[in-house]
């Protein structure tokens, strides 16, 4: 367990600025061509005081601590947008964005209340909303086919599933969990959670600057992990797949691991005879940053949804590379109250407005930060009786039923 | 010989408080059952016109000096500490309320006698006192028994009110104790809230959000709550604490008494701090994803569940149903 | 200036709490402790007047667990000591622990005197008595509770302090120094402390232990709880059950009865 926690701390410490550019990453860095895409890609880069290009010039001119005093970089949701178009394909969202924005969170005097809550409650109780961990897996009890919990039943599984906190706590994240539940079984996966043993796998943290909150929920996951017999993970939530897949490594991390939305577009031919229902929906799918942009997973989510009968697929004007994030990395999810207060559009609204312009009936997601930003713009611009919002494996749960 | 009951009267600022006469309803019942007096312990400087309200006594005991102005630890628990020394009470019936704080909080320990926390109820059980306490924020309640002298500091709300305020002469005794330390506490002003802006007060419907709104955003869903049914928004501590609404918001006990025809309790736990601040409004309903919270002992209809999806599904219900009526 | 904050460690009642098998306690199974709420803003005003006045702050809690990440916490905001009473019964009384306090403070090299002893103005488990003022008492000091701020005026050995009041009225109150003040808000809500602080606090900071003297007695117990209860929860409330859209008709139907419509 120390052993962990030094390698941990190591590797983290590693990585500061300084010795960021003694790394070939860091080198990269070195490389910008200050031609600005960043910024003009950037969700809120016309509001940035220092947008990604301008963060890097003050770097070469050992100018940074003017960044660090700013609150520019508390407008950056993480979308790897930057990264994406970077031509010098310079690693932004994922190295160089966090550290500087550790640096300007650690100067504030406060930081935003909902934020301090949601970081607060994630170190006490494992997840953001400062719920009892002991009611994690209270979903289960109405998830209508039986679920396996490690705790009480430490066999061996196949899939160890991490269903993550929106999907455990948020009544319309448990609507996603019972479909996904009802899915695997349908489909004879052994699968197993780790019920009130679950926490946060710590992506919000280490995006929105909390290292600590993030090592020491990565050293605890480990340790659970650690328990029990499985061949791989499958996760419902991008964020907790990004931590995994990156950060995770750097103290062992070597399982298998897939998003829910690969694995069961893996499964596509054994899942589509059992989508009897025909759904008349014209649906629209957006691209969440996480499992897109920065994973490339574009055509398995439409796969998923073109094996049910009766749905028509539209695309957004932004879609795949393109796609417009929804708010809610790199802290956004705690952070729609200061934004408001700086008279911001919500990131949300923006992109619910081009989802309705394509005239779909719903709008499929597969990101547990999702449905409650989208349905709570829809609400706000008054479009939640044109249009609703539904995880994919909502919509295949629903084609399954008789 | 077992030694009579009392209740300590809570003036302030020229007026006899309410939760003097709920204590005084709540005195009367133990002393009867006790077989004992009821003497009332009336603290001032030259008020001696409030003897007269305290008629559900048998008796008041009257102290009026300048050092009594002003009910600080110092002064009242020294004068309260002397006369139950002296005149060995067996059981003595405080306020908990902000003016009577501070000597409430120390008199145990200058008597050395024992004390009970958050009564909400008080009873003579086999010819002794037996409390009923609210613990952890009002989830659990213990019955408690102590040794005698005991000290209960009594919730507002234990009795009405008005079964205390009788229309009776007590017998009054002026009393004298020895001030001898200079004080260490000075009394400089009271400062009263800004006016200006809403008097929740007045307010026939509140919206009264908690902790549980989430985050200040969705405040708005509660304002377009309370224009839809002609109220205000208003708050538990916790909100004005992070600055989301003003201190002129604030339902409790450091805030404002109210008593609308309706209170809507949203994410409110219900802790007794707050509900002594809302207790007696007309119609009360809570919303909050805990079942078990406090707030839905105190409410007439509860809904257990996300307040926000309630609170729009509302607005849009009365917003369509005055539609109905315009047409 | 020096400062000492108390703080308490107290049931959080996020978790269910349940009675034990006695009847009359707490279930410790799944019990957790986390910091009294009121402690926090106790410790928050004690670190905005060491930023405005200069001077030291030392946090002080009684054993308990989780106690030890509270106090690092206290250290890593900008606290100059923690210090963890040992030796005390689990689940001491309020009174008993002021009493147990009055003894230990002063056995601290260099705690005492202290120009203000700061603890929340009161605690959720609080059954008989509010600690500040008990411990005023026990030390001799002067006390002011419900206190929501304090100007220090140092050249006269005098703070002035805000108490609250119903209806959103303060009172302005002057104290002479030492005094001990029952705190119910600071000035800002309780800072945020980065975990990677409190952890670099843990590596490089201790918690010095003060154990608790033997009492002069042990004292029979001046009360006894002959039972405890969950309140029956909704015992009161009619639950109205139903998608949004159904309760949101049903509370209409009840407020068009009751006239509020």
């Amino acid at each position: 367990m120390n052993n962990l926690a030094t390698e941990l701390e190591r590797s983290t410490c590693e990585l500061t600025l300084e010795n960021l550019l003694l790394t070939p990453e860091g080198q990269r860095v070195l490389t910008c061509i200050q031609c600005g895409t960043c910024a003009g890609t950037c969700p809120y880069g016309e509001v940035m005081d220092y947008p990604p290009r301008r963060i890097i010039n003050m770097l070469r001119a050992g100018l940074l601590e003017e960044v660090y005093q700013s609150d520019s970089l508390l407008n950056c949701v993480a979308c790897y947008a930057c990264k994406a178009k970077c031509p010098r394909k310079i690693d932004l969202t994922g190295v160089l964005l966090p550290l500087v924005k550790e640096q300007v969170l650690l100067r504030r005097p406060e930081i935003p209340a909902e934020l301090q809550k949601a970081l607060e409650n994630t170190m006490r109780y494992g997840n953001p909303m400062g719920e009892s961990p002991r009611k994690r897996a209270a979903w289960v009890k109405s998830a209508g086919v039986p679920v396996r919990i490690f705790q009480e039943d430490p066999r061996p599984a196949d899939v160890l599933w991490q269903v993550e906190c929106y999907n455990s706590y948020y009544p319309r994240g448990r609507d996603a969990s019972r479909a996904t539940a009802k899915i695997f079984h349908a489909l004879g996966i052994d699968f197993a959670i780790l019920g009130n043993e679950e926490k946060c796998a710590g992506e919000c943290g280490r995006l929105s600057w909390e290292t600590g909150l993030s090592n020491t929920l990565m050293e605890y996951n480990m340790e659970v992990f650690g328990k029990y017999k499985f061949n791989r993970i499958v996760t419902s939530s991008p964020h907790a797949y990004d931590a995994f897949r990156y950060r995770y490594p750097v103290i062992g991390f070597n399982y298998e691991l897939e998003h829910t939305v690969p694995f069961l577009a893996r499964h596509v031919d054994r899942l589509k005879p059992l989508l009897k229902r025909k759904l008349n929906y014209t649906v629209t799918y957006h691209d969440s940053c996480c499992l897109g942009r920065h994973n490339s997973v574009y055509q398995e989510p439409r796969a998923l949804l073109e094996a049910i009968p009766g749905i028509k697929l539209v695309e957004m004007t932004h879609n795949r590379v393109n796609s417009i994030c929804c708010g809610g990395g790199g802290g956004g999810m705690w952070l729609d109250t200061y934004y408001k207060a700086q008279g911001r559009e919500r990131l949300s609204e923006r992109r619910v407005k081009e989802a309705v312009a394509t005239g779909a009936d719903v709008l499929a997601i597969a990101c547990d930060y999702e449905v409650s930003r989208f349905e709570d713009a829809l609400k706000v611009l008054d479009h939640d009786k044109k249009m609703v919002v539904r995880d994919i494996t909502e919509l295949l749960a629903e084609a399954m039923e008789v | 010989m077992a030694g009579n009951l009392w209740v300590v009267a809570e003036n302030w600022r020229g007026k006899v408080s309410d939760v003097t006469f709920e204590l005084l309803a709540l005195g009367r019942e133990l002393a009867d059952g006790l077989g004992v007096s009821l003497e009332a312990v009336l603290l001032c400087h030259q008020e001696k016109e409030f003897t007269r309200d305290l008629g559900a006594a048998d008796t008041v005991l009257f102290l009026d000096h300048p050092s009594l102005a002003e009910p600080t630890a110092e002064s009242y628990g020294a004068a309260l500490a002397q006369l139950i020394q002296e005149r060995k009470p067996q059981g003595v019936l405080v306020p908990l309320s902000n003016v009577s704080w501070d000597w409430v909080g120390v008199l145990p320990a200058m008597l050395g006698a024992p004390y009970l926390n958050f009564c909400k109820d008080v009873r003579v059980v086999d010819g002794k006192i037996e409390a009923c306490c609210l613990l952890y924020g009002g989830k659990m309640e213990a019955r408690v028994a102590s040794a005698s002298p005991a000290i209960l500091g009594i919730l507002p709300g234990a009795r009405p009110a008005a079964n205390g305020r009788i229309q009776k002469q007590a017998s009054v005794e002026e009393v004298k104790v020895e001030f001898e330390k200079t004080p260490e506490v000075t009394f400089k002003q009271y400062i009263e809230p800004e006016q200006g802006g809403v008097d929740i007060t007045q307010q026939p419907v509140l919206v009264s959000v908690g902790r549980g709104i989430g985050s200040q955003d969705n405040l708005a869903i509660a304002e377009a709550l309370a224009a839809a049914l002609s109220g205000a928004v208003s708050g538990s501590r916790p909100v004005i604490d992070q600055g989301w609404l003003p201190l002129s918001r604030q339902v409790g006990k450091s805030g404002a008494t109210v008593k609308p025809k309706l209170y809507l309790a949203v994410g409110i736990s219900g802790a007794p701090e707050h509900v002594e601040g809302m207790k007696n409004s007309e119609l009360i309903i809570a919303i909050n994803t805990d079942p078990q919270a406090p707030i839905f002992q105190v409410a007439h209809y509860g809904i257990v569940g996300d307040a926000m999806d309630t609170l729009s599904a509302l607005t849009e219900e009365l917003q369509k149903a005055s539609a109905r009526k315009g047409a | 200036m020096h400062t000492v904050v108390l703080l308490k460690m107290v049931p959080d009642v996020v978790e269910e709490l349940e009675v034990a098998a006695d009847g009359r306690s707490l279930d410790t199974e799944f019990l957790r402790l986390i910091l009294n709420e009121r402690d926090n803003h106790a410790l928050e005003l004690a670190l905005l007047l060491k930023e405005r006045h200069g001077g030291k702050v030392t946090a002080v809690a009684f054993d308990a667990p989780e106690v030890d990440e509270v106090l690092f916490a206290a250290l890593a905001k900008g606290a100059d000591r923690a210090v963890k009473v040992t030796g005390a019964e689990p689940g001491l009384s309020t009174r008993t622990a002021a009493y147990s306090l009055a003894l230990v403070l002063p056995t601290v090299d260099g705690l005492l005197p202290a120009d203000f002893i700061l603890a929340g103005c009161q605690a959720i488990d609080d059954l008989d008595g509010m600690m500040a003022p008990l411990l005023a008492q026990e030390m001799k000091l002067p006390y002011l509770g419900l206190v929501s701020s304090v100007t220090l005026d140092s050249a006269d050995r005098k703070a002035t302090v805000q108490k609250e009041y119903a209806g959103g009225v303060h009172g302005e109150f002057e104290v002479r120094l030492p005094a001990v003040l029952g705190i119910q808000a600071a000035e800002k809500p309780p800072r945020y402390v980065p975990v990677a602080k409190v952890r670099a606090a843990m590596k490089s900071q201790t918690i010095e232990v003060a154990p608790v003297p033997t009492l002069a007695n042990g004292g029979e117990a001046a009360f006894h709880v002959l039972s405890m209860a969950k309140l029956e929860a909704a015992g009161h409330a009619e639950i109205l059950e139903g998608t949004p859209e159904e309760i949101a008709s049903k509370i209409a139907e009840v407020l068009v009865a009751r006239g509020v419509l």
